[in-house]
């Protein structure tokens, strides 16, 4: 079955707006439920985790090239470098060792 | 009015230049599931979200169900939750519906940060004059990802493909760093995505399946075990 493109983007906007608007608007009250709290908190932690771990494997052409790259990542950015020199440095590495492991 | 309208632009520029690199990045991973350069731009202009937005387009990179898409937005955006509610106690008690539904329309980590560091309450004016400046940057990189992505050659693109989960590292380290839970967390939501991508029935679901069950379920473990104090999150929203 294929999907209409708009129609996913629509629902994505949608989805994203209510989330953002409804606080705003309707419920207009500071969350209280400790439990709540804690868990809005982990979850953009959780999903980036999840979604950067294996799926970078697969986004380049070699998966090893690939793997130094996110160890490199991980190292720059524990040292304190910034979204971009972090990222920079993925993609560098990526390039670099590509040169050697691809053909 | 005007005035913090031009105060919000120039405060935005930085922003907008920021966003320029992380939706660049982005409408490579657009390109990869398929989106055309304009698909990709309506895409940045309605949603304003990187994580959220990725989390879409490996949805719709997959071709998976409506469903599907409506949790994994809800799940990749749920943090806008937390900050929309902090902003909503800052509106000054009577201001107009309108506004609070434009200030809805651009809730990012960056424009919640400069609305909410405002001393007293929001001046809707002045994150309009952000959002008009950060908002177009962050539509036409993503566009510009996008046509990058079909033009460079392959040994580039290969390397780009990495950019935005580098930006994703940039962003659960340095907390990581600073907190021993998310640091554990981190950990343990590589392990069960790897461990959930291999085994032979979670292998079957979607990548958007597993990531929603993941998040859903790492979290609610890490909050009923490790309850957030107030000010670690203060910290995050900053």
């Amino acid at each position: 079955m294929t999907h209409n493109i708009y129609l996913y983007l629509l629902i994505m906007a949608g989805v994203t707006y209510a989330i953002r608007v409804l606080p705003l608007t309707l419920i207009r009250k500071q969350i209280r439920n400790s439990f709540l709290r804690s868990f809005l908190y982990y979850v953009p932690y959780v999903t980036l985790a999840v979604m950067t771990f294996p799926a970078i494997l697969d986004a380049t052409q070699s998966p090893i090239a690939a793997a130094v790259s996110l160890i490199v990542g991980m190292i720059a950015a524990w040292c304190g470098a910034g979204l971009f020199p972090v990222s920079l440095s993925c993609c560098a590495v990526v390039f670099i060792l590509e040169l050697f492991l691809c053909r | 009015m005007k005035k913090e309208f031009y105060e919000g632009m120039k405060d935005g520029i930085p922003i907008g230049l920021g966003y320029f690199a992380v939706s660049f990045s982005l409408g490579v991973a657009a390109k990869n599931a398929g989106l055309t350069a304009f698909e990709g731009f309506i895409a940045s202009l309605l949603n304003n979200a990187s994580a959220g937005e990725y989390a879409g387009f490996i949805v719709i990179a997959a071709d998976a169900g409506y469903l599907e898409m409506v949790l994994m937005t809800l799940v990749a955006n749920a943090r806008y939750l937390l900050m929309s509610c902090a902003l909503s106690q800052k509106f000054a008690p009577h201001t107009p519906l309108r506004h609070r539904l434009l200030i809805g329309y651009d809730v990012t980590d960056e424009l919640f940060g400069i609305t909410i560091a405002r001393p007293g309450t929001i001046a809707p004016f002045y994150t309009y004059g952000a959002i008009a400046v950060a908002a177009p940057c962050w539509a036409v990189g993503t566009a510009l990802g996008v046509i990058a992505g079909n033009l460079l050659p392959l040994r580039v693109v290969s390397a780009l493909n990495v950019a935005l989960f580098g930006m994703f590292l940039a962003v659960i380290i340095p907390p990581a760093r600073k907190d021993r839970t998310v640091a554990a967390l981190v950990a343990i939501s590589f392990l069960a995505s790897f461990s959930a991508a291999k085994l032979p029935f979670t292998s079957r679901l979607s990548d958007g399946t597993r990531t929603i069950i993941l998040t859903v379920l790492l979290s609610a473990i890490a909050a009923a075990l490790f309850p957030v104090k107030d000010e670690e999150e203060s910290a995050y929203d900053s």
